[in-house]
């Protein structure tokens, strides 16, 4: 640019003063696009702890083996209980491993919930491969009900080769079941 | 800018072809950029004198252990007086300090004020692009203003009134599972309302800078505080609408039944953390970089050389601003990031020492063999020099993750953004206001009540700022209302330090009103040889329109 501004020169100015406003909107929409790109970047490199999803289980084996703790939380206005068969498992890296998570719904009412999750240490995330969880979908219990889920995992023998798992021994598998919107608040049932 | 080819001819032209606004309708109907820096500076000193009250009040706390002032505060203010009512208008308080200082002080000062008077005149311009869309720039923060002190009044946390989390608004507490009341409501629309008055201004500067330099104004010759405003308005069109997402996500979660940073739906806390350091690290700089330019100003002006290094000034600036985009993480290194991340933000973090030890070596270098006099605003930014140099210092501290991890929100933290931002972004608008009162008023102020002014606030700010580094070193936590006995000695000295930057407030006020009472005329050029930029072509205070003949640029002495 040059400085050779005469003050009636309109267009220019509106071609500029057009631009700026497109770069604005332009990160106002990167800020939302900012919410999908950010969970498909947490599940493909599992910062933060997000476990990863695998359809079959692993071809090989490998040779460490880490001790894996289960952790139930439940949220505050959930009357149900979860416990794991087991608090903690030795898992060999490779092997495919199957725990039976034991929900029990103690209210008088059909209630659904679904559960978030992730592992710590946070690095482990990219390693830890689940199958199938009760996690993946909404569950359902009728009044009294109690029923036993599977949680069906292994861990990546690629974990050998990173160095930050080096000294990682235990992994925890962390949950905290959530009531649902919709057993919550029937009346406010909003899809946005 | 040393050699323009107008006449005295443009002084006195413009007034014969429509009447002068006068009156209210002046200034609330003022397209004129001259009235419009002038409210925006009425605005910061009204906004930053709240501000800082609010401040005060924290340090009075502080002074000594337990919990002495907050209850009566409280009790007077909402009508509370209970110890739970204290502590929750302790933290409303560090909030609204937080919120006000950024954005109805500093950002109004230095942008809205500043940029709105200076820039024009030193490019050349005989206005901005949009005088219209300037006006509603500057309406847009009354109103803003208004509603963030509102927020202080409603319902906020289950039993209290405000919200309390700090100007980060991190959820889960601003979201509805810690603020169910409006008052979170209030605080997201006053940033939305100051947000949008930001943008507009942003884009008005970006595009009188590009269209509307005077002949022979090349970038490359225009003064630096013009390229600081430049860069600062392309980091707020780039960074303010991350905000404005951010907290529009937030109010959706909080009204609308959304799930951004709703763990039980999917969402996910951190990402707001994200979302909103992406916005708040180039915010730092914005805040910052203005002042550079005045700086680099001031420093020319009363070293009677051109700056050191002009382009490696500019394009110093354009670094910071650059690199500022990539660095927001370093707030967040114990949110769990992996090894890898935190190395790159620690690298990527003290990459940005670079460009700003670029520009203070060039400040030192201006001096070095130049012919000084320390008249009043040349002392304070020799002040702002020594500061921001301190508060840069303990940020290259901080910028290491493993360090961070012990001091991250401790009183360490609060002492090194106070001492960039308080220290060294308030000295920078006060070195401005004295350097540019008499060509604003054409009035002379009391050189040695300012000197009387700089004195009071350099002490009482170090008194209270650096002793918070021994305080966070120590391991004192930010946003509490009270302190184990351990830490008495130095919050006690820390509070005296207010004590007395509360004394050079007034004399800021006296120095202010003892000279329009005395009204010692100032003449065009109170600066002499040194001042060659555009502004000071011109009377003081300049005419209502200027530069009708623009002015013809031929030297590049900057």
């Amino acid at each position: 640019m040059t400085g050779g501004g005469i003050p009636a020169n309109r267009s220019r100015y509106r071609a500029v003063a057009l631009s700026v406003t497109a770069g604005a909107v332009f990160m106002l929409g990167l800020s939302y696009a900012a919410v999908p790109l950010y969970r498909a970047f947490c599940a493909a490199t599992g910062y933060g702890g997000t476990t990863q999803v695998a359809k079959t289980a692993p071809s090989m084996r490998g040779e460490r083996i880490l001790n894996v703790r289960f952790d139930t939380n439940i949220a505050a206005g959930l009357p149900w209980s979860l416990t794991p068969e087991t608090p903690t498992l030795d898992v060999q890296t490779g092997e495919t491993k199957t725990v039976f998570f034991k929900a029990h719904n103690a209210s008088t009412q059909a209630v659904s919930a679904i559960a978030g999750y992730n592992v710590a240490p946070e690095q482990s995330g990219a390693f830890f491969n689940k199958i199938s969880c009760f996690c993946f979908s909404e569950q359902r219990l009728e009044a009294g009900e109690t029923a036993e889920w599977p949680v069906v995992f292994y861990l990546d023998p690629a974990l050998e080769k990173d160095a930050t798992m080096a000294h990682v021994e235990n992994i925890t598998l962390s949950y905290v079941l959530y009531a649902s919107d919709v057993t919550r608040a029937p009346a406010d049932e909003h899809k946005f | 800018m040393a050699t323009t080819s107008t006449s005295d001819a443009h002084d006195d032209h413009a007034h014969d072809d429509h009447p002068l606004p006068h009156g209210w309708r002046r200034y609330l109907y003022s397209t004129n950029h001259k009235d419009i820096g002038t409210l925006y500076i009425i605005f910061a000193m009204v906004a930053g004198l709240i501000g800082f009250l609010l401040s005060f009040a924290i340090r009075l706390e502080l002074q000594n252990p337990g919990i002495q002032i907050f209850p009566a505060l409280s009790a007077v203010l909402t009508g509370d007086g209970s110890v739970d009512g204290a502590k929750n208008m302790y933290n409303v308080f560090i909030t609204a300090h937080g919120v006000i200082m950024i954005f109805f002080l500093v950002m109004p000062a230095l942008i809205g004020g500043f940029g709105n008077w200076f820039v024009p005149l030193m490019i050349g311009a005989p206005d901005m692009a949009f005088p219209r869309m300037n006006n509603i720039s500057f309406w847009l923060l009354p109103a803003s203003f208004l509603l963030l002190l509102s927020s202080m009044f409603v319902d906020g946390s289950p039993g209290f009134k405000g919200f309390g989390g700090g100007w980060v608004f991190y959820p889960p507490f601003s979201s509805l599972a810690g603020t169910p009341g409006p008052a979170m409501d209030f605080v997201i629309l006053s940033l939305h309302v100051a947000g949008a008055s930001s943008i507009l201004g942003a884009i008005n500067f970006i595009t009188t800078i590009f269209n509307m330099r005077a002949p022979g104004m090349t970038m490359h010759r225009m003064p630096l505080f013009a390229w600081s405003v430049l860069v600062t308005a392309f980091l707020l069109v780039l960074s303010l609408p991350v905000l404005a997402g951010a907290i529009t996500m937030l109010l959706t979660d909080r009204n609308f039944h959304t799930a951004f940073f709703n763990p039980e739906k999917g969402g996910d806390p951190i990402l707001f953390q994200h979302l909103f350091w992406f916005f708040g690290h180039p915010e730092v700089y914005i805040l910052i970089l203005p002042g550079f330019g005045i700086i680099s100003q001031i420093v020319s002006t009363f070293s009677r050389k051109p700056v050191f290094g002009y382009l490696g000034m500019a394009y110093a600036m354009v670094a910071i601003g650059v690199v500022g985009f990539v660095v927001w993480a370093h707030h967040m290194y114990t949110v769990g990031l992996s090894l890898n991340t935190q190395r790159y933000f620690v690298f990527a973090t003290m990459v940005i020492a670079v460009p700003t030890g670029v520009k203070i070596f060039s400040w030192i270098a201006t001096m070095w063999g130049g012919s000084i006099s320390l008249r009043l605003p040349m002392i304070w930014a020799i002040g702002f020099i020594f500061l921001f140099t301190v508060g840069g210092v303990t940020g290259v501290v901080l910028a290491n993750a493993g360090i961070d991890r012990a001091l991250h929100e401790t009183y360490y933290v609060v002492a090194h953004f106070h001492y960039t931002m308080s220290l060294g972004a308030v000295f920078s608008i006060f070195a401005g206001f004295y350097y540019w009162f008499p060509k604003m008023t054409g009035y002379m102020y009391n050189e040695t009540l300012g000197k009387l002014h700089f004195w009071l606030l350099f002490v009482g700010v170090n008194l209270v700022f650096f002793p918070q580094h021994f305080l966070g070193l120590a391991g004192m936590p930010r946003r509490y209302i009270d302190y184990p006995d351990a830490y008495a000695l130095w919050n006690w000295w820390s509070s005296v330090g207010a004590e007395i930057t509360a004394v050079s407030v007034v004399v800021f006020f006296y120095v202010v009103w003892e000279a329009f009472s005395k009204k010692r005329v100032a003449g065009d050029n109170p600066w002499g040889v040194g001042a060659t930029t555009l502004e000071w072509t011109l009377p003081s205070p300049p005419p209502f329109h200027q530069y009708e003949t623009l002015p013809r640029i031929s030297g590049s002495d900057h």
